[in-house]
């Protein structure tokens, strides 16, 4: 017969009582020295916006938007790999880093002897994903300005934006990282980006699906990312820029309370 | 009066149906090294994990320094140094920065752990190692760092879990030393271990641990003086000879066991038992006395012997 474990009071609140900048101190001391590996992952997206920027900009040319508006192709495209590549970063740094912690080393097992505790895990590394996306997003954002695709001193907030997008796909990634088992696992990760990156009105507007697949893309964060970012480098704001920041928040919010819950069932055992 | 750091009472931890740890009391006094000594699976790691906060106690009831785990953990974990039985060193760190990390989770200043660092790298004879991966060190280097790791915070109570197994007997040897001089500076220690003559050099009071409970508790001195002789006898026999000459040995001895590749005899005079052993005609290839120690305890209060 099992005896239920006595609840766990665990106190929110109190500034004193957060630590989990310690996380990040010490992601830091290990970043120093392997800075190669983080400076990669600023080629990809600048690649994929040179050869969308290049070659398919120059055959589709402008496009009209649902507003009226006209934008160049790659102006259109380019904040759509922006949100792309924060949410990848971030799904990345809190599922293959996070899962080996998880597994093999016991290195968070050994953090919780020490006044830190399951929730400063979760929010010191859901932040420190955040932390490496804004750095890949500042630097996108520049090869965009050089490209002469930013249209509005606004587009400066895609950095805030991208954090954004990076804080809810990192919780998310994080909590879904507690449920992984292998290995194997992660190519569910993939079979769950690559469509979203696909189909969240990234390479065209949303008005060109049929209205039943318009609702369908609406599900997907990416695209309330997408959204977002482009009405920053666009300079072009409608009321509906609340709705992608509050659909972001809760996903980051409802993420990274499931997964400071499961961390704590899967580290103190 | 003495102050107790530690007290259970019918602390119980449950794993579905499987009972880990079995309804235990004890009281672990400030300035002492405690053992807890037994087999593998007799629930050493979850008792340990239960007193360092991590594991939450599924009934009983437990104190540390007189604070709730389940409550104050933190407030806890700020006072004790860890020493866990598999390495979890930060293998994406150097040796130094293993113990930097870990003054930084106890919120300590930098320059406050820099000094520190000198100190116990000097502890732990690692300070040529410092600049080091933590892969590059051996295992014992690895475990003295980890114990190094332990002090960080100047901790009133370190734990640790089977600090030297897989250790040879020279590294078993320096760290023995280091705890000793630990406990001369009025650290109280908390040690699990399966070696007897571990818990015998090290160990104030210790209690033995089977199947999740508690057998017997005393100081080594006193359970060997509880549950065994002062002298044992060894006899090995030649080939396919025990069986018979178990049969010859009764009342020969206080009492004895039969093991698959010997027999011991429990004595307070080994000279006359081994006179005995003559005029009975009983003939073993060898005979080696020796004194009693924790193995024979333990041997006696469960049947079985400690390290299978
Ligand atoms: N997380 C867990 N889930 C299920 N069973 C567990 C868990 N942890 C420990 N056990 C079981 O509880 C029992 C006691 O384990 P514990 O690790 O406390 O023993 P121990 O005395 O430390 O043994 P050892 O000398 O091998 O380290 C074992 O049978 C073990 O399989
Ligand atoms: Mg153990």
């Amino acid at each position: 017969m099992s005896v239920s474990a006595p609840t766990r009071i665990t106190p929110v609140g109190k500034m004193s009582d957060f630590r989990a900048q310690r996380i990040w101190e010490r992601n830091l001391l290990v970043y120093r020295r392997i800075w190669k590996v983080i400076f990669t992952g600023f080629f990809e997206p600048v690649f994929y916006l040179l050869s969308i920027g290049i070659g398919i900009g120059a055959l589709v040319g402008d496009l009209t938007l649902p507003g009226g508006h006209i934008v160049s192709y790659t102006a259109f495209m380019a904040p759509a790999l922006m949100a792309t590549s924060a949410m990848n970063g971030a799904v990345m740094e809190t599922t293959f880093n996070i899962f080996f912690k998880l597994r093999f080393g016991n290195v968070y097992q050994g953090m919780l002897t020490t006044p830190l505790q399951p929730r400063d895990i979760a929010i010191g590394e859901i932040g420190w994903a955040l932390f490496r996306g804004s750095l890949y997003t500042g630097v996108f954002l520049l090869v965009m300005w050089v490209m002469g695709l930013v249209e509005s001193w606004w587009a400066l907030m895609t950095i805030p934006g991208a954090v954004l997008i990076g804080f809810a796909f990192g919780s998310v990634g994080l909590a879904a990282c507690t449920f992984m088992r292998s290995w194997q696992d992660f190519d569910l990760v993939s079979l769950a980006t690559m469509p979203l990156f696909l189909f969240s009105a990234t390479f065209f507007p949303i008005d060109v699906y049929p209205p039943a697949i318009q609702v369908l893309v609406q599900f997907s964060p990416l695209y309330h990312g997408v959204e977002l970012l482009r009405s920053l480098t666009l300079g072009i704001f409608d009321p509906s820029i609340l709705g992608h920041i509050a659909y972001l928040v809760v996903m980051g919010l409802i993420g990274a309370t499931i997964a400071s819950r499961r961390l704590d069932g899967l580290l103190r055992k | 009066m003495t102050e107790n750091l530690v007290e259970a009472r019918g602390l119980t931890k449950t794993f579905g149906s499987f009972t880990a740890v079995d309804s235990i009391d004890f009281d672990i006094r400030k300035g002492e090294a405690f053992g807890f000594l037994g087999p593998n699976g007799a629930g050493k790691t979850s008792t340990m994990r239960m007193i360092t906060t991590v594991s939450p106690i599924t009934d009983g009831k437990l104190t540390v320094f007189g604070m709730d785990p389940t409550t104050e953990g933190r407030d806890i974990r700020r006072r004790i140094g860890v020493v866990p039985q598999e390495d979890n060193l930060d293998l994406e760190l150097t040796v130094a920065e293993n113990l930097y990390v870990y003054g930084r989770y106890h919120d300590m200043p930098r320059a406050t752990i820099r000094e520190r660092i000198d100190e116990l790298l000097e502890f732990a004879q690692l300070t040529d190692r410092r600049k080091n991966t933590v892969e590059s060190l051996s295992g014992g280097m690895k475990r003295r760092l980890t114990i190094a790791r332990a002090l960080i915070n100047d901790p009133d109570l370190v734990i640790l879990d089977e600090p030297t197994t897989g250790l040879d007997p020279q590294a078993r040897h320096l760290l023995w030393e280091r705890l000793y001089r630990l406990k001369r500076q009025g650290v109280t220690l908390i040690i699990t271990t399966h070696y007897m003559d571990e818990a015998e050099q090290l160990c104030d009071r210790l209690v033995v641990m089977d199947q999740g409970k508690i057998a017997a508790e005393g100081s080594p001195s006193e359970l060997i003086n509880r549950y065994s002789t002062r002298e044992v006898l060894e006899l090995r026999f030649a080939e396919g000879e025990q069986d018979e000459a178990v049969l010859r040995l009764d009342g020969l001895a206080d009492s004895s066991e039969v093991l698959a590749d010997r027999v011991l005899l429990y004595t307070n005079d080994a000279e006359s038992t081994q006179r005995g052993l003559h005029e009975r005609g009983v003939h073993p290839e060898q005979v080696l006395v020796r004194r009693s120690t924790l193995e024979d305890v333990f041997l006696k209060l469960t049947g079985r012997r400690l390290i299978d």
